[in-house]
This record gives structure tokens, C-alpha cells and sequence, in this order.
């Protein structure tokens, strides 16, 4: 990680009327990190992911993403075909709710397949063992790849998505609270998978979540946010051990101890 | 006839369709808005198509007109009167004598030249339509070509049932840029819009929509490489003239099963009777 960061903010300002989501924000990112930014609701993680991924254009600050040739874009100055040209390839995005981003009534492997095809694959067979392939690795059964979404569980849908995500290879994931509303047995499995996904093909992660222990254990690093400020960022365990800041303060002692 | 402007639509309203056919035929399968107007005919019978007819005929042309490739269905009757009546110009059956050709669902048999203007009727001109809801999202999958999820559908085909089940209204590219629909054109006549000589313009009347293609372009039909495009057309050869290279139709001919292929282009089959 020596290297220049893969995306970077600076300044970042954006606030809805009279209500701040963010307020200054500066972040950084290197290839194969994991950002984990935790905060209360409402306090801008969401603004900051949308802001970050080029959907939402923040009032000042500017966001700077470097592609693999080393060229450095604003992402937010960027031309509307090459943005999505970024968003459906090296970059990837995955939602709190899979429904969002899958299709419902295509099949796992249709679903798994669109972002090879957006990019011009043309060729069935091909597809068909990349996503054969991705299934498998998100732990799925491979016989179910002809099937619809909506007889998958919600475990399976967010693996689905996840697959869906990363079957192009992005250096680039934002993920917006990617276990919620999982049970906690589903939820573990999940971070062991993102975990181990994440290590293997060393792309960077910026994590949303509201969990602190989803944060303790996918994130190498933690920005903390209160009403659209970064309060606190450090090495995760750096921060969750020896907090600063009264909200994070608050924001650790808060967690029940199991 | 009188009490009528020539070609039924006002000069005006001819004026406003030339120029988003201009348009439409500099962005090659770019679908072009326009102010389509109440025709005396319903939507669904070629609202669209009569417009663009009505605009690009001139008191020298000689109109055909076709549904289904034949010219003696109500459709193509009614429409071919409509422009007798109206502009006085001379009607057709024969593909070759024709110049401007108002068609419903195919392409004539009889390969078109540079001096000729085919006219479909369009009820649906985006080809996204059953795949995504949202005309501003399709709108936007245009503009920046996005046409992944076309293959999506493709994919699910050939996941489902083994081959691309698509029969009509095969979607094609136009000119390597835009997603097109072919009008509900059997996927046989697919290849014949690819480096066409003729002009080709596509009128949308309820959907308010006219697009083009110009001489001479490139058309693909969508396909995997794997799973190549294939024109599907009835195995048996035409009960009437014995073409085995045309598009046929069955037609049921009696109550107790009796049944025929035959040449849906009447003309084609008409002239090689003729011959025979």
C-alpha cells in the first residue's frame, strides 16, 4: 500500500437545505483497503458513498479517482459515459438491499452475466462458466444458475449480488451496509466471504455500516462520522480500542458485549 | 380531391415530420419525437407510417403498400386508396415499379434500389420496451450505449430453451451505435435491412417516435458468438409457386385440417406464377 491512493476527497460539502450530511470530508482509499466508515443514522454515510461513486454531486470539494493506467479523473467532472462505463466495470456497488441491483426476473446466471455483457462479451459459453464460476464462489449450488432470484433466500441474494458485483474484476467496491437485515448466523458467513473475496483479488472497499463489530471485522481502517463530520479515522482496531472522540467514545461503549 | 391538401396533412405538419426525418436519418436508429397527428385511421394501423408516407410522397411517386407482405389485406387496401384519394398519385402492386413502399410486418422479397423509399409502420420503437419500464432510463441506456441488458434477454433465451427464441422484431444494431427495432419484421427479413440500397424510414404514430436508416448502412442483428443469429423461416416450399428461398405463411384452408405454406409477399409469388 505504498502507493498512490485509488480514490481520494477533498473537502467534501453537501448539505440538504438546512440539514448538513456532509461537512468538509476529506478520505482516501488505497488498492486492496478496506474503509469502514460506522456512524448513527443520519450522519452522512450514505451521502458520503453516493458522493464518493460519482451518483451525487457534492455543493464543493472535489473526488479524484486514479484508473489502472495511473490517470487521474474527477470523478464528478468526468463525462456521463465514461462514469458508467467505470460504474459497470472497474468499479462495483453493492446495496443494502439486493433487490435494488438484481434482477428479479432473470436468472442467477442472466444476473451474474449482464456486467460481462455490458462490457461486450458475445460469447454464451463464456459467460455461462464466468458465472458457473462466480457462483460457486460465492457459495451458491451451481444447478441453481438457471433459477430466478425470488426463490433465493436473503443470504443467497446478497451472495448473488456480490457475485453479480465482481465477476468484472473491479479494484473499486462501494458497499452500503452489505449485512443488514441478515441473521446473525447468515451474517457471519457473509463477512467471512467478503473477507476472504476482498484478500484474494486485493481490491479496495469502502464499507458502510452502522455495526461496529461488521467494522472491527472487515475494516482495516475507520472513519467515524457524527451529523456529516469525519469525528475520527485510525487503523480500526487503533480507534475501537482506544477511542477519542466522545462520540466514538460513546459510539464503542454502546455495543453490548456477547 | 378537393377540400384536402395534397396527401391529406398540411404543409405545415409535412414541414415539421421532413425535419425530424432529416434528423433521423443523419443519427442512423436514433428515434426522433415528433408531433404525430390524429390520422383517420386507428392506432395500430399505421398512424405512423401514413405520416411519413404522406410527407415524403411527391405527385410523381408510385406508391405500394403491403401488410403482412400482401397487398390485398385491408390494411394495405385501405391505405393504398387513402393516397389515390388524396394525392392523385399512381398505386403498384409490383415492388420493382414501386417508389416509395409503405409496409406493415415485411420487407419485400424483390431486392430495393437507391431510388426507393420503404416505409414501416412501428407500434413499439424501443427496443428496450419489455425489458425496461422507465423511458428516461432507456433514454439514458442510448446515450451511452449501455445495451447489456438486450443480451441479458438473449442469455435467458438460450439458458431457457437452448437458441435465441426471438421470431419478430429482432433487435438489430445500427451503424455499431444504436439499439434498434426493426418494426415487428419477421427475424428472416433481418439480413435484408443490413447495406440496403433503399431508404429506410420507421413511423411511430401513437408513441410520437420516427427513425432511419440511410442507404447503405450497417445492420447486425444481436447474437452470441456462439450462438449465432439464424432467420427462421417454414421448411417447406410455397403451396402455390414452389419458392423454397421466400418467407411463408401457413393458412388454414378448409375446417378439417387442411392447411398450406404460401408466400407471404403476394407479389413475389404472383410474378414467379407468372413466369412458371
Amino acid at each position: 500500500m505504498n502507493e498512490q491512493p485509488i480514490i481520494e476527497a477533498r473537502g467534501l460539502t453537501l448539505s440538504f437545505g438546512t440539514i448538513p450530511a456532509l461537512r468538509d470530508v476529506d478520505v482516501e482509499l488505497y488498492l486492496g483497503e478496506i474503509l469502514a466508515i460506522v456512524g448513527e443514522s443520519g450522519s452522512g454515510k450514505t451521502t458520503l458513498l453516493n458522493v464518493l461513486s460519482g451518483q451525487q454531486q457534492p455543493q464543493s470539494g472535489i473526488v479524484t479517482y486514479r484508473d489502472p493506467a495511473g490517470a487521474v479523473h474527477d470523478v464528478h467532472a468526468m463525462p456521463a459515459p465514461m462514469l458508467r462505463t467505470l460504474q459497470r466495470s472497474d468499479w462495483g456497488f453493492v446495496h443494502q438491499d439486493p433487490r435494488r441491483s438484481l434482477r428479479m426476473n432473470v436468472s442467477a446466471g442472466g444476473n451474474v452475466g449482464e456486467r460481462l455483457m455490458a462490457q461486450g462479451a458475445r460469447h454464451y459459453g463464456e459467460i455461462r462458466t464466468q458465472a458457473l464460476d462466480w457462483l460457486q464462489q460465492v457459495e451458491i449450488d451451481a444447478d441453481r444458475i438457471d433459477d430466478l432470484p425470488r426463490t433465493f433466500s436473503g443470504g443467497m441474494l446478497q451472495r448473488l449480488q456480490i457475485a453479480r458485483t465482481l465477476v468484472t474484476h473491479p479494484r473499486l467496491v462501494f458497499m452500503d451496509e452489505p449485512t443488514g437485515g441478515l441473521d446473525v448466523s447468515v451474517q457471519a458467513r457473509l463477512l467471512d466471504l467478503i473477507r476472504s473475496l476482498v484478500a484474494r483479488l486485493g481490491v479496495a472497499v469502502v464499507l458502510v455500516t452502522h455495526d461496529i463489530a461488521v467494522a472491527r471485522l472487515l475494516g482495516h481502517r475507520l472513519a467515524v462520522m457524527q451529523r456529516g463530520r469525519v469525528v475520527e479515522t485510525g487503523l480500526t482496531d487503533q480507534v475501537l480500542d482506544d477511542p477519542r472522540h466522545p462520540y466514538t467514545q460513546l459510539l464503542v461503549s454502546s455495543v453490548l458485549q456477547a | 380531391m378537393k377540400g384536402y391538401n395534397f396527401a391529406y396533412l398540411d404543409e405545415q405538419t409535412k414541414r415539421m415530420i421532413r425535419r425530424a426525418l432529416l434528423k433521423a436519418v443523419a443519427i442512423p436508429g436514433h428515434q426522433v419525437p415528433f408531433g404525430s397527428r390524429e390520422m383517420p385511421l386507428p392506432y395500430g394501423w399505421g398512424t405512423g407510417g401514413i405520416q411519413v408516407t404522406a410527407s415524403v410522397l411527391g405527385e410523381n411517386d408510385t406508391l405500394k403498400v403491403i401488410d403482412q407482405g400482401a397487398d390485398d389485406t385491408t390494411n394495405a387496401v385501405s391505405i393504398r386508396q387513402f393516397f389515390a384519394r388524396t394525392a392523385g398519385v399512381r398505386t403498384t402492386t409490383h415492388t420493382a415499379e414501386a417508389t416509395v413502399i409503405q409496409t406493415r410486418h415485411r420487407i419485400p422479397e424483390e431486392t430495393l434500389r437507391e431510388n426507393q423509399i420503404i416505409v414501416y409502420q412501428v407500434p413499439q420503437p424501443e427496443p428496450l420496451y419489455r425489458l425496461e419500464p422507465s423511458r428516461v432510463e432507456t433514454k439514458r441506456m442510448h446515450a451511452l450505449s449501455d445495451y447489456g441488458l438486450m443480451h441479458v434477454k438473449l442469455y435467458e433465451d438460450v439458458a431457457r430453451l437452448g437458441q435465441i427464441s426471438i421470431s419478430y422484431d429482432y433487435p438489430v444494431m445500427v451503424n455499431e451505435r444504436y439499439l434498434m427495432s426493426p418494426s415487428p419484421i419477421p427475424a428472416f427479413d433481418n439480413p435484408k435491412m443490413h447495406q440496403m440500397p433503399a431508404l429506410q424510414l420507421f413511423g411511430a404514430g401513437r408513441e410520437k417516435r420516427i427513425y432511419a436508416i440511410p442507404p447503405w448502412t450497417d445492420v447486425r442483428s444481436l447474437d452470441f458468438d456462439d450462438h449465432p443469429f439464424r432467420p427462421i423461416n417454414a421448411h417447406q416450399p410455397c403451396g402455390l409457386c414452389g419458392a423454397t428461398d421466400s418467407y411463408k405463411d401457413e393458412v388454414i384452408t378448409d375446417d378439417r385440417g387442411g392447411r398450406m405454406f404460401v408466400c407471404s409477399d403476394t407479389d413475389h409469388c404472383e410474378r414467379r406464377r407468372a413466369a412458371a
